[in-house]
């Protein structure tokens, strides 16, 4: 099937992506450059684009305010440590729905994808309670748990339809040559869905990294992560636009750059299964 | 060492019942083949007897101890499957290696043992590649040699050489069987060609809807089929069946005739016809010859023939090679 693709055609798909491109990524650049500008400049209107003052003051400012490395590592602390967890338990899982199959194995993966479907706010009383109630409030440990809850259902899936790919004649085979479930899992399954695991890992950590509604609410100052920092810019003494950005920016510059140097390994991660 | 023996076995997937009771013993040494049509429960039969399904009901004995609920790797016994089944992201050396390390062998041991099935295999240039490397024969050689390190009792194959091109298809053969004359070890292998089958085996179990139709050495499966399935699906080109009027002369309800079977004589014969779709293959013709009251006869006649289509030829089969079956299609004796 040879669909000719004329120049044209692939001029008109290109300006086309790249203008979709940038109106996604315009928030963010917007924000960035925000960040570099006075608070006058910040909100004048008509808006600045490029012709204005440059200035590091915001990010001198924040840095003295707040204790950004605080706040980063509590992020990377309960981004790594709640996917690392959740690999854990999604691994065996997933590796039982893909091979050992039973009658409801698909109902069981649609209920879990359904607890996504929850808006969180319905169990934040309840959980807030409990983690009361078991001194979690304000812990990295809390937020590790909670946010391997949230996400495990992702984390399944994506490893399900990995696991799916592999042909289970080479599991069996490993069974004949004497492996136990665990030498099964660990020496022939996990290295061959290295792949795939290592993009679930990436795409967990950003979920993770930028979950906004638990670790702003189950946090107060210990274990507030680098969300708590950038909405600590929003209230007290009203908008400083300039501020807030510069807050923002260094929040999302870590997994901004991570995801750069990942996105290759994202987006196979993202389309595998679908794109042979 | 190396005795398989099957008794009153049956497995069912849901309500389906892909093998009914069934008994059947294998003797130690022996290649046994289990061939039959896709869906006849040929591979599934394989896979009890392996441990990777279990069995339903019944017992299977390995070595005359009951292995019916025993692990896989506990029964002794190798697969080499279809698909090779090698493990992508180790090399040949580690993937030969595998089931050594698994029975926790130390290293000097697992590398003496490693590079001795390279030797006899014709790997040991390979050893450091990845099996994405390497051809289908050889990724064929490989997953024997990861099994014969382990030195089973015996050998499960899984139609292991139907991914291969047809050359290296009748290579593989041979080495597989040249590889049982060596190592003298019971070997069950699952094929859906027949050839195969009557070329290697020493016992031919011939399978149908999970039902054993016969069981026997190759000839004789050649030669007293015990049914109509059986005669049909032993030899090739396949036997030409004839019903009514010409089996009853036979008292038979129907009767078989091999193609290499069939004479071509001159003027009298049996059956006079004529020739539609001649087949030459160089060392033999098949020749469809159409004859009036009895059907289409294929016949195998010698490759230089000068035979074309719509020429009139009379055929005649000896007497003694008159296969003849009843209403069941059982053959008579």
């Amino acid at each position: 099937m040879a669909r000719s693709v004329t120049p044209r055609r692939k001029m008109v798909v290109t300006v086309l992506a790249w203008a979709v491109g940038l109106l996604i990524f315009f928030p963010i650049l917007w924000t960035i450059l925000t960040s570099f500008k006075t608070e006058a400049d910040a909100i004048a209107s008509p808006p600045l684009f490029l012709g204005f003052d440059w200035t590091l003051e915001n990010y001198a400012e924040v840095q003295e305010r707040s204790d950004y490395f605080r706040h980063f590592w509590n992020s990377v602390v309960i981004s790594v440590g709640s996917t690392l967890l959740g690999l854990l338990i999604a691994i065996p899982s997933a590796w039982a729905m893909a091979f050992v199959p039973g009658r409801r194995t698909k109902d069981v993966l649609m209920w879990m994808l359904s607890t996504k479907m929850l808006p969180p706010v319905g169990v934040l009383i309840p959980i807030y309670l409990i983690f009361r109630d078991a001194g979690l409030l304000d812990t990295r440990t809390g937020l590790v748990i909670v946010l391997t809850l949230i996400n495990l259902p992702i984390i399944i899936w994506m490893l399900f339809t990995y696991f799916k790919e592999i042909p289970g004649e080479i599991l069996e085979a490993a069974r004949m040559d004497g492996a136990t479930l665990w030498a099964e899992i660990l020496h022939v399954l996990t290295p061959m869905a290295v792949p795939g695991i290592a993009s679930t890992l990436l795409l967990n950590i950003i979920l993770s990294w930028n979950e906004a509604f638990w670790t702003l609410n189950l946090t107060a100052a210990k274990a507030a992560p680098l969300t708590a920092f950038i909405a600590s810019y929003s209230s007290p003494e009203g908008l400083f636009y300039a501020k807030l950005s510069a807050a923002s920016t260094m929040a999302i510059a870590p997994i901004l750059i991570m995801g750069w140097f990942s996105q290759k390994q994202l987006v196979r991660g993202l389309t595998f299964g679908a794109v042979k | 060492m190396g005795s398989i023996v099957l008794k009153q076995v049956t497995k069912r997937f849901g309500d389906v019942e892909v093998i009914p009771p069934l008994d059947l013993s294998i003797v130690e040494g022996e290649f046994v083949v289990f061939v039959g049509p896709s869906g006849c429960g040929k591979s599934t039969l394989l896979r009890l007897i392996a441990g990777l399904e279990d069995v339903t009901s019944g017992t299977v004995e390995i070595n005359g101890q009951d292995a019916t609920t025993a692990r896989p790797a506990a029964r002794g016994l190798a697969m080499v499957f279809q698909t090779y089944a090698l493990y992508p992201h180790m090399s040949v050396r580690k993937n030969i290696a595998f089931p050594l390390k698994m029975a926790g062998l130390d290293q000097a041991e697992i590398d003496r043992k490693v590079n001795g099935a390279a030797q006899v295999l014709n790997l040991t240039d390979y050893l450091d590649r990845r099996p994405g490397q390497l051809s289908g024969g050889q990724r064929q050689r490989v997953a024997i040699g990861r099994a014969i390190v382990r030195e089973p009792m015996a050998f499960l194959f899984d139609e292991p050489l139907s991914n291969l091109d047809a050359a290296l298809r009748v290579n593989m053969r041979l080495e597989i069987s040249e590889l049982h004359q060596k190592l003298a070890t019971t070997m069950i292998y699952v094929t859906h060609d027949q050839v195969e089958a009557m070329t290697m085996a020493d016992k031919i179990v011939v399978l149908r809807d999970g039902y054993i139709e016969q069981v026997g050495s190759p000839l004789e499966l050649y030669n007293s089929p015990a049914n109509l399935f059986v005669a049909g699906f032993i030899g090739s080109p396949k036997m030409n069946f004839i019903e009514g009027a010409e089996a009853s002369k036979h008292g038979a309800h129907t009767i078989g005739v091999r193609p290499e079977h069939l004479v071509i004589t001159q003027d009298a014969g049996m059956w006079q016809g004529t020739v539609g779709v001649a087949e030459h293959l160089g060392s033999d013709t098949f020749l469809h010859v159409a004859v009036d009251g009895v059907g289409t006869l294929t016949v195998r006649a010698p490759g230089e023939l000068a035979l074309r289509h719509g020429d009139a030829i009379t055929v005649t089969v000896p007497g003694d090679k008159i296969y003849r079956f009843d209403r069941d299609g059982s053959a008579v004796r």
